[in-house]
């Protein structure tokens, strides 16, 4: 569905979090699109990390499990045509932008009806059409790249709006701070979304990042908001708030999602007992996954009958089922396409 | 303001001894409609045009508004087009060129000016693994067409961190076109073609010669990349000259006429794309070569090109091919070492007439 049919409420209202200030009544047919987006996610993981231990995919990929709540509920503020930048760990952003399953699956394994035609891979899918200008992965490195792309919407009068996706890691590089200088001076449309999931590769944040996080971009006179990054409603509701003021023209601002990584920092990091503990691990997943807080709330206060998730998890299993068979089946690249697309 | 009725004039004072200082004739594409402009005001120039003509088109870069540049290369643009569209920014040349980059993959058409070539150092990120990536990345999906203008050269008495020449870095990495004029002709004539092409384009200008002047046609025109022009025809050896080097091989040239030597000077004026087969044509000529550049000479320029025609001449060549460079060391500041660290035109006619056995 395109995002931007999701913008006004329809179906049977629900009441929404987050205080008076949002009116945003959404329907309870768009949290459960937001649901069944989230499980796509977590389950086109899964499929990704069956692929790398059976050895069917070459490389690695780092896991979006756990985050869930950060992509689907940016990105559900965004319109279609809106732009977004992405990460080593994308394919959480990818996905609930819009791509499909079946090209995401076949980039991944090289192949030729890949989003990149198996060019990118894991760390670089791109997709025009759903406004996702790539995954990046140089740390930070997109930073600067998802501020021109606000500048040039300004510049256009385009009204788009660019959402920069990045980690607790990236507060460690100098572009990100070069651009949000700019970001403000210039009131530029881009919304810096941190997703801390309090692991830079596989060293705790805490010791790589002095002070406060959100004190980065009060600095530069961005306002900055907090969230829970495991319950999509509260990242929804920041996340709509502050795409709506940036594209009525009142500038950037940062959104810090507190988040966990489920996985290692790639699918070959299995042996993570000297960064952290298992029981740590287990704690999140018990009482802050974001499907689960999401699908309870549904259920328990929003009268969601227990079916409708069930229906929802065989379709998206269909799907990403689908789309891995896809993907195994597609054609690799010719061996002439090694020198195509240097150049335009 | 009073700097733009003259606006070159308080950047190269002193330096009027300077063989790239002199006058050069272009040698194809002048028409009946010819003035005499400086390589500045080439560059403002195609700019202005190519801004008239395209209203994608932006600078962006640390004071090219009121100030014009340092070198006041872009003086009077911003009147023109307005502090929209020739936009100052921090000084953050990662910054600014990543800004290009995403300007670029969603329908701009940036011009990013990084003042000193010593300063890409600092964007190389965005330059290497952004600019020239997006494209094979994405699968060719995604362009940028960007262009990040920048200087080299030398003897400008400014040292280690404002001298290099440093566009082998950049020839080096698949995804970037990079070109580099020798006259105010071809200056305006690359750049506009370095606006209009779809791919990011790093385009060097030689700092000591924005006071060069040479006879650019009035009506439009644009040079195509990747094709090597002869400044001067001869047959007895061959000069590839890039860049600042065009006017030290023509002066070397001159001195090689009184010896009776024939020396022609070869520019390729793009590194990448390099038109390869005008540098072994010449070669074949000639049966002699020496390629100059001004970047350092270990793993530059000069010796990806000395390979080519050392390759493709290999059975017309009577001597081997040998390059000059800048000299491997972090340019000094004191001039008379600084000027050691440069080709000069004695230096050079001095190996030409070593390799013509006199």
């Amino acid at each position: 569905m395109p995002h931007s049919e999701l913008s006004g409420a329809k179906g049977i209202p629900v009441q929404a979090i987050m205080g008076d200030e949002q009116a945003t009544a959404l329907s309870q047919e768009q949290w459960l699109h937001m649901y069944e987006q989230m499980l796509k996610i977590r389950i086109f993981e899964e499929h990704v990390n069956e692929l790398y231990k059976s050895a069917k995919m070459p490389g690695l990929a780092h896991l979006y499990s756990g985050e869930e709540a950060v992509a689907v509920g940016v990105c559900e503020a965004l319109r279609r045509d809106d732009y977004i930048t992405s990460t080593h760990r994308g394919h959480g952003h990818c996905l609930a932008k819009g791509a499909s399953v079946d090209r995401m699956f076949a980039e991944l394994l090289g192949k030729e009806a890949g989003y990149c035609r198996g060019k990118g891979g894991s760390m670089h899918i791109a997709d025009q059409d759903t406004g996702n200008l790539g995954a990046n992965a140089i740390v930070g490195g997109s930073t600067a790249i998802a501020t021109g792309a606000a500048m040039s919407s300004k510049m256009r009068g385009s009204e788009q709006v660019a959402v920069c996706f990045f980690g607790d890691g990236a507060l460690g590089q100098g572009l990100l701070y070069e651009a949000m200088n700019m970001a403000a001076l210039w009131k530029l449309p881009v919304i810096y979304v941190c997703e801390n999931n309090l692991y830079g590769e596989y060293t705790h944040f805490s010791e790589m990042v002095a002070g406060e996080i959100s004190a980065r971009a009060r600095a530069f006179g961005i306002p900055a908001e907090e969230v829970d990054g495991q319950d999509v409603r509260e990242v929804h509701a920041a996340a709509k708030r502050l795409v709506e003021r940036a594209r009525s023209g009142e500038g950037p601002a940062f959104l810090i999602c507190n988040t966990y990584r489920y996985y290692g920092h790639h699918v070959g990091d299995i042996s993570r007992s000297y960064y952290r503990s298992k029981e740590e691990e287990q704690e999140w997943r018990t009482n802050h996954d974001p499907l689960t807080l999401l699908s309870r709330w549904l259920l328990e206060e929003q009268g969601v009958d227990a079916g409708v998730f069930k229906e929802i998890e065989r379709r998206v299993t269909a799907e990403v089922e689908a789309g891995e068979q896809f993907a195994l089946d597609a054609s690799y690249p010719e061996p002439g396409e090694v020198a195509e697309d240097v150049y335009a | 303001m009073s700097t733009l009725n003259n606006p070159t004039e308080q950047v190269l004072t002193g330096m009027t001894s300077n063989p790239r200082g002199r006058f050069i004739a272009p040698t194809a594409g002048v028409s009946a409609h010819t003035r005499e402009i400086t390589l500045a005001q080439a560059i403002r120039e195609a700019l202005a045009e190519e801004m008239r003509r395209n209203p994608s088109v932006f600078i962006i870069g640390e004071d090219v508004a009121e100030a014009g540049t340092p070198f006041k290369v872009l003086a009077g643009l911003v009147e023109e087009f307005g502090p929209e569209r020739v936009i100052d920014s921090p000084i953050s040349e990662a910054g600014i060129t990543g800004l290009g980059v995403g300007g670029a993959m969603t329908g701009m058409r940036p011009v990013v000016d990084i003042m000193f070539g010593d300063f890409i150092g600092l964007a190389m990120d965005q330059i290497v693994n952004q600019a020239a990536k997006v494209h094979y990345m994405s699968g060719g999906k995604l362009q940028v067409p960007l262009v990040i203008r920048t200087t080299l050269g030398a003897t400008r008495r400014s040292a280690a961190q404002h001298s290099q020449s440093l566009h082998a870095w950049v020839s080096h990495i698949p995804g970037l076109k990079v070109a580099l004029p020798s006259t105010p002709y071809d200056a305006k004539g690359l750049l506009k073609t370095a606006i209009r092409d779809n791919n990011p384009v790093v385009f060097f200008e030689d700092k000591m010669m924005y006071q060069l002047k040479g006879p650019v046609p009035e009506e439009e025109y644009t040079i195509p990349f990747g094709v090597a022009d002869i400044k001067r025809e001869g047959t007895d050896i061959t000069l590839v000259a890039t860049s600042s080097m065009v006017q030290v091989c023509l002066t070397a040239a001159d001195l090689l006429e009184q010896e009776g030597i024939s020396a022609e000077v070869i520019d390729p004026r793009t590194t990448f794309p390099l038109d390869k087969q005008a540098l072994i044509d010449s070669a074949k000529k000639t049966s002699r070569a020496i390629v100059v550049d001004e970047g350092y000479e270990r793993y530059g320029v000069t010796a990806e090109i000395a390979s080519i025609i050392a390759d493709g001449a290999f059975y017309y060549l009577d001597a081997p091919v040998k390059r000059m460079g800048a000299m491997d060391v972090p340019i000094p500041f004191s001039p008379v070492l600084e000027d050691l660290t440069v080709p000069a035109p004695e230096r050079v006619a001095e190996l030409a007439k070593t390799l013509c056995g006199r």
